[in-house]
Order: C-alpha cells, then structure tokens, then sequence
C-alpha cells in the first residue's frame, strides 16, 4: 500500500472471527513499536504505516509473519452494549419492505435482529462506525443501487450481510430500518468513538412504529 | 479578526490533518496540497501545522477587520488587497479594513492563504482542519459561508514593512498549466496484477480526464474502462489518502485527504506522498498521466521535496532577516 503502508491479509475471502481477534492481538502486539505510526484493523486485515527511515516492506512483512505464527487470538474481553431501537416509522422505512424481502413477518424479522450478539469487528470508513458480525444471514439484502444523499447519525441498517448504526450523517446505500438515540461517535469526548473491537452489542426494541 | 463576504465555491479552515486516527474512523483531512500550506505558514514564521484557508477554485472575498500579515500560496487565483494585485508566495500586511478578493484560478485548484499566528479555530481531536464528512473540526465542521468571523492567535513574529517572498517559478512552485498533463507517480498495489494485461498498458500510458465532480473525498478519472482477469469481492481495510481503486464501472478513483478511512475496491496502487498535492492541484476537466514507480524512487522523491522545503526555509529566513 504504497512507500509507507503495508496491508496484511489474513483471509481467503471469508470473514471469521477466530482469524479477527488474531488481528486485534496482532494490531496490539504491533501498536507502539518504534517505527510503526499507525495499526488498522480491518475485516480480517490489518493496515500497518510505518516510519520508512526505521522500516521497509521486507522487513515488516517479516516481523508480522514472525508475530502471527507465535500470537494467540486476543481473549474475549471487550464491553457489552445494549442498543435501544425505534424499528420502523419514518426514520426506519425500509423495515416492511425488508422484512417482505426476507420473506418474514415484521415481527419475526425485528425477533432475528434482536437476537444475535454483534461483535465489533473494527471501526472506520465513517468516524465511529463498527462494522458488525454476527447478522442473521436471512436478513441480508444488498445494497439500494441508488443511494440515499443522507441518513441521520443512529439509522440502524443493513447492507449486503452486515449490520450496522450510522455514526454521523452520511450519504448510504444500505437499508434503514429503525433509529436509536445512542451516540456512536462525539469528537468532544474522550475517546471520542463509543465502541473498541472487540465490544459486543445487541439490539432491543424501544418501539415499533408501523 | 477576518470577516467572510464570500466563501466561494468550497473555502474551509485545515491545517496538516489528523494522523494515527483510522482505526476509529476519522480520517486524515487537512491541506490537499499539505506543501502549499506549509511553505504559507514558513513565510510567516507560523508553525507549518499552523490552520489557514483552503479556498478551492478561487471566488473568495473577506474583510480584515484588524492589520494581519498573510501570504497566499498554492493556485494563482489573481488575489487584489483592496483592488490592487497581490503576488503568490508572498508576505504581505494587509491594513485594518482593507478587503481581500481572489479571482479564479488560471490554473491549480487550491489557493492557501495563511495568516500570522494561525487562524484561532478549536483544535477537535488533535487538529484544526475541518472535516467536512464528519462535521467537526476547523469553524464548526463545516465550509465557510458569508459573515463567518475568524480569530488569529498571537503571532511569534512582526512582519515589517512591504515584506518578502519566494521566486515561485524559480522554484518550480506553481501548478501545471492547464493545457499541459500532469504525471504522477504511483507504486503498484494488490490487485495491480489482476488488471488484465491491457488494462495495465491503457493505465500507464492513457490520458485520464478529471471528472467534474471530483472532490476532496476523491478524484474520478475518464476514459476507457478497465478491466480485471476475474471479479473479486474484497473485505473492507484500511487505505490511505492516494489510494487508486477500481470500482465496478472500471474507471479509476484516486482517495485524496477526505476520503473514509476503509474501502473494499481492488486498489491498483497508491500515488506517492510526493506527488499527492499535484494531483490536489491538477484543474478538473485536464489530464492525469499515471507512471509506475518504484519504493525506492518514492522515497528519493520524498527526500527530494524536504530537501527542498529545508531550502526555502533557508531562503525564507535569510529574506525575514533582511527585511528587519
């Protein structure tokens, strides 16, 4: 990933949480090392930026390589949220027609995101926002081909196979189906993100508006 | 203490960015041409990170309501100080009252005007840039508009008299013309090799035309679409300002500073740190030539641009010398 950035894949193109918290003990193994000025975990993968004076791709591939045979997966520590949700309404209008898309009774379809634990993968794309494993494969539906210009910060949604909460305001191309009250991300605070990989959260329901 | 009567089309307050925030999501932000910036903040004795105003495509008019020392660096938007020219790469103290106007940009897109001391905003997650997605940082996360009011912060140093500057076309400071391309340079990435044979050859030696929408989020490119050796579906990861991605259309995107801080198109490659704030300031509508280069020549590249900003900071302090 050009001059300063290495990105370390770990994958063969589906996602497993075993192979994530790997990456998290490995993106915390590396953290802090002299030279290495920022670790990013992704989807299975992480994105390392080093300092080219102290550090070239060669050997950094090395020593990631050298600490993931050793590293053992990160234990499951991480915090637990509950996410109060408003299903439905206006703020949530794509609800009834992806229950109707998964072939589900509204009911049935809020029961099936209702249940999981989420665990939070890794945070980005947008300030705060989690990318989340753990949605029922029933409920996956792909992405609008056209986009909203704008979904308010806490639209609970859904996009291809994941879940998640709008952290700001944003442009999406994923389905909204309810709203919670629950601040994601606050750059006055500190840290300003809510949520850390690792974390595990689960959705309750606040309301139901049809 | 300076007043907007006109932002212009996108006029925002940045300084060099957020840096070591992607595993939250923030991204970096800040100046795109980060050399401009730097070399405005120099020529006023500022601290290279200290927060200007990024004005893109010029059109930008606003009042000193007090005296300020300021320069303008970056695009030649033909700047007048109370209807009388003011040179680029310049230090100039503008009188209380005294009205700054900046025309379009014959070429380059971003013009940076620093002011002595830096502009007073809050600093929000360790910077003062906005961050214009996120809606926080620089004047209340948001582009400037008419009758915004700016505060500068004490300036180190008194700038007298007609003041200094630096000889821009010596230095091989301006932006290209517009008639002319300009090349930058990038280091292949992941998926460079499942471009098809061809593809790779149109991307290296094709002219690709700045689509008009482009943006500081990103640059899009026309011309003919490329193709891969198979379709590949990638998990999201990190990427970086400079990134080049393939998205289904098959034209490619170059990420610049406010882009998200994840993606998941096949990356063709990363353009080199040295030759990010050309691209900044290619115009929309001109033409991008893409050449592969090596981390090696990245690096000398690098080098080469500190080198030469320790040298105009050599000539800047001889100049400041004089000048007192």
């Amino acid at each position: 990933m050009g001059e300063d950035a290495l990105l370390c894949e770990a994958h063969d193109g589906v996602l497993d949480l075993a192979v994530q918290k790997r990456i998290w003990a490995l993106s915390e193994a590396l953290e802090g090392v002299d030279g290495i000025l920022e670790t990013v975990p992704g989807m299975n993968n992480l994105l390392l930026v080093f300092d080219g004076l102290a550090w070239d791709h060669a050997s950094l591939q090395q020593r990631c390589v050298n600490e993931w045979t050793a590293i053992r997966a990160t234990a499951d520590g991480g915090r637990s949220f509950d996410i109060p949700v408003i299903y439905g309404g206006k703020a949530g209008e794509d609800l009834v027609p992806c229950a109707e898309f998964a072939g589900l009774s509204v009911e049935d379809y809020i029961a099936r995101h209702t249940s999981p634990d989420y665990t939070v993968y890794c945070l980005g794309s947008q300030p705060g926002f989690a990318y989340l494993g753990g949605l029922d494969p029933a409920l996956a539906r792909p992405r609008r081909s056209s986009p909203r210009a704008r979904l308010g910060a806490g639209s609970v949604i859904i996009g291809g196979a994941q879940a998640g909460v709008i952290s700001r305001a944003s442009p999406s191309g994923w389905h909204v189906i309810g709203t919670t009250a629950v601040e994601f991300f606050n750059p006055l605070a500190n840290p300003p993100a809510l949520l850390a990989p690792g974390d595990r959260l689960r959705f309750i329901v606040e309301a139901v508006e049809l | 203490m300076i007043r907007i009567i006109q932002p212009g089309p996108q006029c925002t307050v940045q300084d060099l960015g957020r840096s070591g925030l992607r595993k939250i999501g923030v991204g970096v932000v800040g100046a795109l041409d980060t050399q401009a910036l730097r070399i405005a903040n120099m020529l006023l004795g500022n601290d290279e990170n200290a927060a200007g105003l990024e004005c893109t495509l010029g059109g930008t008019e606003f009042v000193f309501e007090e005296e300020t020392a300021f320069a303008l660096c970056g695009a030649d938007a033909s700047a007048t100080l109370d209807d009388l020219p003011v040179p680029g790469w310049w230090v100039r103290v503008a009188p209380a009252g005294s009205t700054l106007k900046l025309a379009v940009p014959r070429s380059g897109m971003r013009t940076y005007i620093a002011f002595a001391g830096g502009l007073d905003v809050p600093v929000v997650i360790g910077s003062r840039s906005t961050d214009l997605k996120g809606g926080f940082g620089g004047h209340e996360g948001r582009a400037l508009r008419a009758g915004d009011r700016l505060d500068t912060l004490p300036a180190e140093m008194k700038v007298r008299g007609a003041g200094f500057g630096l000889s821009a076309a010596k230095l091989d400071l301006l932006p290209a013309e517009r008639s002319q391309p300009t090349v930058v340079r990038f280091i292949a990435a992941a998926e460079w090799m499942e471009l098809q044979e061809a593809s790779r050859t149109i991307f290296t030696s094709a002219d690709w035309r700045i689509e008009p929408d482009s943006n500081r989020v990103g640059y899009r490119f026309s011309g003919s679409a490329l193709e891969l050796t198979r379709p590949l579906e990638l998990l999201s990861h990190g990427i970086l300002p400079g990134t080049i991605q393939l998205p289904p259309s098959g034209l490619p995107m170059v990420q610049m500073g406010d882009a998200n801080t994840c993606g998941g198109y096949p990356k063709l490659g990363v353009v080199i740190a040295a030759d990010l704030p050309k691209l900044a300031q290619a115009s929309l509508g001109t033409v991008v030539r893409f050449e592969e280069c090596s981390v090696e020549q990245a690096r000398d590249a690098a080098s080469a641009g500190e080198a030469r900003l320790r040298e105009i900071a050599r000539i800047i302090d001889l100049a400041q010398r004089v000048a007192a």
